[in-house]
């Protein structure tokens, strides 16, 4: 029994990270039609961010304000990742508005070019940062059972990032924004709506979320410049099982792959965990071809 | 009624012809180890055919066509692995510690029998995953990230089951083909006519069928599937049928690919190869049959070329080049040549346009107040 | 209303989508050689019934039996689109949807070709009838001379009669026919009808619009929809004097 309930929690951490990184897609995919294969290098980004963050304040400040690093680290991850999402769409994305399969194929290219800077000013070999030690212990439920701090930590992040974007959508008039260009942009556009400045502003802050989910990764392991890589693909399966432009969808969708492929894993192997989930995520699409919370259109090809 | 406009043949065509001399007479003047290079490229010319069959011609973007050509290839290393050990366990088992061959094994002592598997296999994968996902209409992108996911998958497998597959160093070190050695120039050059010889029939193949009716139903399945469907087609079945095609052409590929360069492994397999062949497709120029043998040829050779000599930059001259021919020559290289006309027709519209290009911004307040 | 000789049946049809229900016990039949009309409101349900009748939609609810010259009465509420299309079922979408990636011939040639198997298009060419026919379809959309121009050459108007054409070369029984005349100018108008009143010889149409005088120029009956049922059908002249549907639609014109 706690063996399962420590791996259930080890399939919910690996889905709250999912999930930060999966918001920011989901919602830029339904938005603009744009599926950004580089959102893997923001992730990067945000935990390169951490990274010197870290040695900042390891180097120039005393070390009894260490702690404190990792509020910094949480703010800068999500403005620099935000800032670099955001000149990447003034540059690039707003050229690719509704051409997914272009969109995907650019941003690789754009995730090469990001890699290799990365590979350039860090080097290739993979770095660690330190968590600030008010994470280092467990929370003990029971005996066997005990609750990394940095992984509830994380959770609370997750948790604090998907209230908040659900308050941005459903309460506040960018929000409001959001959703009319999402469901007719033609149409948000004649009502004066700026839609390019919605675009802009929305893969802002879903790069942000990226980055945010790069600085959790810090906490929970080494990173290096393919680190985006890594969790590029189970980012776009929580998008295609949830369904694109949904925060439902993405929760349901994070939390499926998460504790989906921890749970295949425990029980097979970590290669086999992977073939598992991808079974399950095309018996499910069998049904849902567009996800599970996909949005219905009567559009003839769409 | 107008008549047919005269058959010309078209630049493109003579294009694929100078390649084909250039590529058959290429050992008679190039160093040896520049030869099995080009063999290499064109395992990769094979590969990006088929999938210029199913992404330029049918509009699916599979991410994830590594798996196919590293199939093929596997299956060909195999029996290249044992015909290495004469039969018996191959090293790399020994030192994992397997005590006797597993079953799935043993078959491919017979080259027949691995060349059938390197053909049959991706077909059987092709058409059980195009089933699953063509006939329920998993579509778009859907598909490209399923597909990619699927590369991801048969890399991790590969690197998890050592034993079988020899992790992540993969199959290598192997001694001869049909039973000549592999390294002897006569070899390399038979196998480099052997695969020059697969590129054009592959091409003839791709030709035939875009000339058909059937290629004109690909098409017709790009531009508007659903609308292909209520003509009367279906279009589950034409896309299984593609991609099936194009798995067994980067199967060939892949089995090709092996004898010439010794040595296959998951890195050959997963998400980056899979994506670089969509670039080969890409920057040569989809839709045409010229574009990915070109650019197979092309970015290969240039990625020869520079990382001998910068390594470094490589990655970042690739990624600007694939956004660079995506966003403004969709067309890839073979369409260079429009290129001029395209600029003026640009250049035009715009001084057209110019007039009308502050209109819809209608402020937000605007907007609210009207509420 | 009684027709004899139906090639349509819909019987007691509903659709939903959801909770939603957009089409409530519809019941109509259409004749052989008629040209029947949907007209109704914006919302009332023509182009959902139109989409049902082709495979696009599910049925919740009902049958739709298609009288086939060669395949007997079929139920097509759960055939695929493919196999509805090769029954004699041809449907043209509201907005114009031709293959741009292929000339118009070739256009033409893929709707006239009624064998769809994957054998049959890389093995087989076209009959000399067909070439034949391929060619009276051209000629009668008026299109011979820009045969081998690809279709984004062509006006609007051009690009709805190709479309017309392509179902024409597919020999239907049937034609649905989803605002042909959305966007065209009035003389464009009239040669859509012109070439309505030529198809109708051979097959039965089904026209789904709004343009009240080309309904009244080309129809021989019209079902008026409203909210998902129907409100009246009838010959125009009736249904124009009906007081409900003065009311609910053509009214406030």
């Amino acid at each position: 029994m706690e063996l399962f309930l420590m791996q259930l929690f080890n399939g919910i951490s690996v889905s709250s990270i999912l999930l930060l990184a999966a918001l920011g897609l989901a919602i830029t995919f339904g938005l603009m039609g744009v599926i950004n294969m580089a959102h893997g290098e923001f992730i990067m980004i945000g935990a390169y961010t951490a990274y010197v963050v870290q040695n900042f304040f390891k180097k120039y400040l005393p070390a009894s304000v260490f702690d404190s690093y990792c509020i910094v680290a949480i703010l800068l991850s999500f403005l620099v990742a935000g800032f670099c999402g955001l000149i990447l769409e003034k540059l690039i994305i707003r050229k690719l508005y509704g051409r997914a399969a272009d969109s995907l194929l650019v941003t690789w290219g754009i995730s090469l070019i990001l890699q290799q800077g990365a590979r350039s000013i860090f080097g290739s070999p993979n770095v660690g940062v330190e968590a600030p030690s008010f994470l280092e212990n467990s929370l003990k439920i029971s005996g066997m059972l005990a609750l990394p701090y940095k992984r509830l930590f994380i959770l609370l992040i997750a948790v604090i990032c998907l209230l908040g974007v659900y308050a941005l959508m459903f309460k506040t008039r960018q929000g409001r924004n959001i959703r009319a260009v999402m469901q007719n942009r033609n149409m948000a556009a004649s009502l004066g709506v700026n839609t390019s400045r919605v675009d802009a502003s929305t893969f802002a802050i879903g790069s942000g979320l990226a980055g945010l989910a790069g600085c959790a990764l810090t906490w929970i392991g080494a990173i290096g410049p393919t680190l985006g890589t890594n969790y590029i693909v189970d980012t776009f399966m929580t998008v295609v099982v949830g369904g694109a432009g949904s925060i439902i969808g993405s929760v349901f969708g994070a939390g499926f792959i998460g504790v989906g492929e921890t749970a295949f894993e425990f029980m097979t192997t970590a290669s086999m965990g992977k073939v598992l989930i991808f079974v399950c995520v095309i018996i499910l699409l069998q049904f849902r071809p567009k996800g599970i919370f996909a949005v219905h259109t009567r559009s003839l090809e769409d | 009624m107008k008549p047919r406009p005269a058959m010309k043949i078209k630049g493109t065509t003579i294009l694929v012809l100078l390649i084909f001399l250039f590529l058959g007479t290429l050992p008679f003047y190039m160093p040896m180890f520049r030869v099995s290079l080009f063999g290499k490229y064109m395992c990769f010319a094979i590969v990006a055919l088929g999938l210029d069959m199913i992404w330029g011609y049918t509009g699916i973007l599979s991410l994830g066509h590594g798996v196919y050509f590293g199939l093929g290839a596997y299956c060909m290393a195999m029996y290249l692995k044992l015909e290495a050990s004469g039969g018996a366990l191959p090293d790399f088992m020994q030192w994992t510690g397997m005590s006797a061959l597993p079953t799935f094994w043993k078959p491919f002592v017979n080259p027949v029998f691995a060349i059938a598997m390197a053909i049959l296999v991706p077909m059987a994968l092709a058409i059980l995953i195009g089933y699953l996902t063509f006939l329920n209409k998993i579509r778009g992108v859907y598909f490209s990230i399923l597909s990619q996911a699927m590369a991801m998958i048969m890399s991790t497998l590969l690197i998890g089951s050592q034993a079988y597959t020899g992790g992540s160093n993969g199959l290598t070190d192997f001694k001869t083909i049909f039973g000549k050695s592999i390294n002897s120039p006569i070899t390399k050059i038979q196998m480099f006519y052997a695969t020059l010889i697969a590129l054009v029939l592959i091409y003839g193949v791709c030709r035939f069928l875009t000339g058909r009716r059937v290629g004109r139903v690909l098409i017709a399945i790009r531009d508007g599937e659903n609308r292909a469907g209520f003509a009367g087609y279906n279009t589950a079945s034409y896309k299984v049928f593609v991609y099936a095609l194009s798995a067994v052409i980067a199967g060939i590929a892949g089995a090709l690919y092996v004898g010439q360069v010794g040595i296959i492994s998951p890195n050959e397999v997963g998400i980056t190869p899979s994506v670089e062949m969509i670039i080969w497709v890409a920057i040569g120029g989809k839709g045409t049959l010229a574009g990915p043998i070109l650019g197979a040829l092309a970015v290969n050779g240039f990625k020869t070329i520079a990382s001998e000599n910068f390594p470094e930059l490589w990655s970042y001259f690739i990624g600007v080049l694939f956004v660079v021919v995506i966003l403004w020559l969709p067309g890839g290289f073979v369409s260079l040549k429009e290129v001029p006309g395209r600029i003026r027709h640009v250049i035009e519209v715009r001084k057209n346009e110019k007039p009308r290009e502050t209109e819809n911004f209608v402020s937000e307040e605007k907007q609210s107040r009207a509420h | 209303m009684e027709v004899k000789d139906p090639v349509l049946d819909i019987q007691d049809v509903s659709i939903k989508f959801g909770d939603f229900k957009a089409i409530k016990d519809v019941s109509t039949s259409v004749g052989k050689n008629e040209i029947r009309f949907f007209i109704g409101p914006n919302g009332a349900g023509k182009t959902t019934i139109l989409d049902a009748i082709c495979g696009k939609n599910k049925v919740s609810d009902g049958h739709i039996i298609f009288h086939s010259d060669k395949d007997g009465d079929k139920d097509v509420t759960k055939m695929r689109e493919y196999k509805i299309s090769d029954l004699g079922i041809g449907r043209k979408f509201q907005a114009p949807s031709v293959f741009g990636g292929i000339t118009i011939e070739e256009n033409i040639e893929l709707a006239v070709a009624r064998k769809h198997s994957i054998y049959c298009t890389t093995f087989l060419k076209l009959s000399k009838e067909k070439k034949d026919y391929m060619n009276y379809v051209l000629e009668f959309i008026g299109l011979q001379d820009k045969r081998f121009k690809y279709p984004g050459s062509l006006s609007h108007g051009e690009k709805q009669w190709l479309e017309i054409g392509m179902l024409m070369a597919a020999k239907p029984q049937l034609m649905l026919l989803d605002e042909p005349v959305a966007g065209m100018g009035r003389k464009e108008t009239e040669k859509t009808a012109e070439l309505l009143k030529k198809i109708k010889k051979d097959c039965s149409i089904i026209v789904v619009e709004h343009d009240m005088q080309f309904a009244k120029d080309v129809s021989d009956t019209v079902t008026v929809f409203h909210e998902g049922q129907v409100l009246d059908e009838g010959t125009m002249e009736s249904v124009q004097r009906n007081q409900k549907v003065i009311d609910v639609y053509l009214g406030r014109g």
